[in-house]
């Protein structure tokens, strides 16, 4: 059976070796922040840690990037708001 | 400036930064002449962008020869520290102190020299809706199939300028993946005017032809004079306008029409990654491209004794000359620290000379045009960090006199996000110099004290790491 990460409570299978980033794009999931300013849906642009457009929290811990972290079995990974520490966009 | 953190990552003659084909070579290298020597590199596994590849997944990635001898040869002899991103080079007493992060918790190794080979990701221009979801750099959507398995859509269009957009097609295509089209904005009849370069690479050539097969064979169509001018969609990309472009990329009155797609892979060539040198007080020099790279000597010696760079970094040219370049380096360090070379360096010597030449050549054939400017509308984002919109940048020229940008960056927080305008300092330097009048001076935002965002205890010294960046 393949290994699960939980996202927004939800379980999201991925195989071994995926980032987070890239078992949400395989599971049809485009977007997972919202812009600080305007709202504005992002997910992932350059793939390879550069832009910093896919941060989500994982573990509690926010403004991770989706395209760097390894998923892992049991991981808790949220999407994220605004500056990801649960504050409005200014 | 004094590390507080001491050497836990231990102490090395060479530490080579960068797991790619440079990194490796120069890793390679110095391990054969007898040093010791560490590798870091954020992946979880060596290879880079160019030989990313699934895990286990060994045997099917591309020039596996050369890419198994390589990584073989630095795995037995040098120290491999994985998923780890250096964020800064310092020096000591003693030599150069190397500081990697895994999340909060950080690395620091001594090295007698360093050789820097950080690569590129591909360089951007912005266009009304290439902040939408289904919109990624042309690198990050072969990332996600190469390194992955994940397709990044069904109906995908790929476009923007240079040979590397024909393996990301392939790639996406071999994979399933409908290529709607590939759109090349440049004419590549311009290689017709760089025979002898060619000539002295069939190698590179007969690669680009077995993509442009590949492709015809999956039905794909590959344009040239054709760009991709806008994306549209409400949460995510549903289609781009594709337009014909004259040879300052400027659109052709009545060419335009609407694609659909559910992804877009677009990269206009590439950006090479600089900070740690510069960080250093390396020189550098501007590039047939335009781009902003570390300045070396024969040896790959940059200005500052005992910092090699390789790849990339000193000049965007692709994989083999990547490895060319690192081999030089990897024995220059070495013999340096009294290390006798046991390898013919002419041989890396002519390769690189050579495959100099064909960069040169295919950065001419595939410039960046301004025309890009005319595709922008007042609210098209410059900076995605901080959505500073266009119009915000003409208005910081042309309202409070800012001629550079720098003062643009500080007047509009174009480039102060995240990303620390890696994204879009090219296309705000072009931008301000178009508006300004002024020549473009893209190093005023390629300066940054952090190559990647770090916790605060870090900066501040402090011996535990915190949590919270």
């Amino acid at each position: 059976m393949r290994p699960t990460f939980a996202f927004d409570g939800r379980d999201l299978r991925f195989q071994p070796g995926q980032s987070v980033g890239a078992a949400l794009v395989a599971a049809g999931v485009r977007s997972w922040r919202t812009t600080r300013r305007q709202g504005r849906p992002r997910g992932i642009f350059c793939g390879i840690g550069v832009c910093f457009d896919c941060l989500l929290t994982v573990d509690g811990r926010p403004n991770v990037r989706a395209c760097m972290v390894p998923a892992r079995e049991g991981m808790d990974v949220r999407s994220q708001d605004g500056g990801g520490h649960a504050d409005p966009p200014r | 400036m004094p590390i507080p953190h001491g050497d836990q990552g231990g102490r090395y003659d060479v530490v080579v930064v960068g797991g790619g084909p440079g990194g490796l070579a120069a890793a390679a290298a110095a391990v054969r002449a007898g040093c010791t020597v560490a590798l870091v590199d954020a992946g979880p596994d060596l290879g880079g962008q160019y030989w990313r590849h699934r895990p286990g997944r060994l045997d099917r990635a591309p020039a596996r020869t050369t890419f198994a001898v390589l990584a073989e040869a630095a795995r037995s002899g040098a120290k491999h520290l994985a998923e780890h991103e250096v964020w800064t080079v310092g020096t000591d007493d003693r030599g150069f102190v190397v500081r990697a992060v895994n999340g909060s918790a950080e690395r620091t190794l001594g090295a007698a020299a360093v050789v820097l080979a950080t690569g590129a990701a591909d360089r951007q221009l912005p266009f009304p809706g290439w902040e939408l979801p289904g919109v990624f750099t042309a690198g990050g959507a072969q990332a996600l199939h190469k390194g992955h398995g994940v397709r990044v859509g069904r109906r995908v269009v790929v476009a923007g300028t240079g040979p590397f957009l024909l393996p990301v097609a392939a790639g996406l295509a071999a994979d399933g993946a409908h290529i709607v089209g590939v759109f090349e904005a440049n004419a590549t009849s311009g290689w017709l005017r760089r025979l002898p370069a060619v000539a002295r690479n069939l190698g590179r050539v007969s690669e680009a032809a077995a993509y442009r097969a590949k492709l015809a064979t999956s039905g794909a169509r590959y344009r040239t004079g054709c760009a991709v001018v806008a994306a549209h969609g409400d949460t995510h990309v549903e289609a781009v306008t594709v337009a014909r472009i004259d040879a300052d990329w400027r659109v052709r009155p009545g060419t335009s029409r609407t694609v659909r797609c559910d992804a877009l892979a677009v990269g206009w060539g590439f950006t090479p990654h600089i900070e740690l040198a510069l960080g250093l007080g390396c020189a550098t020099r501007v590039d047939f491209d335009g781009s902003v790279v570390v300045d070396v000597g024969e040896d790959q010696a940059t200005s500052v004794p005992g910092v090699y760079v390789a790849g990339e970094a000193c000049g965007v040219g692709g994989a083999a000359l990547a490895v060319a370049e690192g081999e030089i380096a990897g024995f220059a360090a070495a013999a340096a620290l009294g290390h006798k070379a046991t390898a013919e360096p002419d041989l890396a010597g002519r390769d690189r000379a050579r495959l100099r030449a064909f960069a040169a050549a295919m950065h001419h054939v595939y410039p960046v045009r301004d025309g890009w400017r005319d595709w922008l509308e007042p609210q098209t984002l410059v900076c995605r960090c901080e959505e500073v919109p266009v119009r915000a940048v003409v208005e910081s020229v042309h309202e409070l006199g800012a001629t550079d940008a720098r003062s643009v960056k500080l007047l509009t927080r174009t480039g102060m996000g995240w990303c620390q305008g890696r994204i879009c300092g090219y296309a705000t330097s072009r931008l301000v110099a178009l508006e300004s009048g002024e020549p473009a001076t893209e190093l005023g935002l390629a300066h940054r004290p952090l190559a990647v965002p770090v916790p605060l205890g870090l900066l501040a010294g402090s011996p535990e790491t915190r949590e919270d960046p």
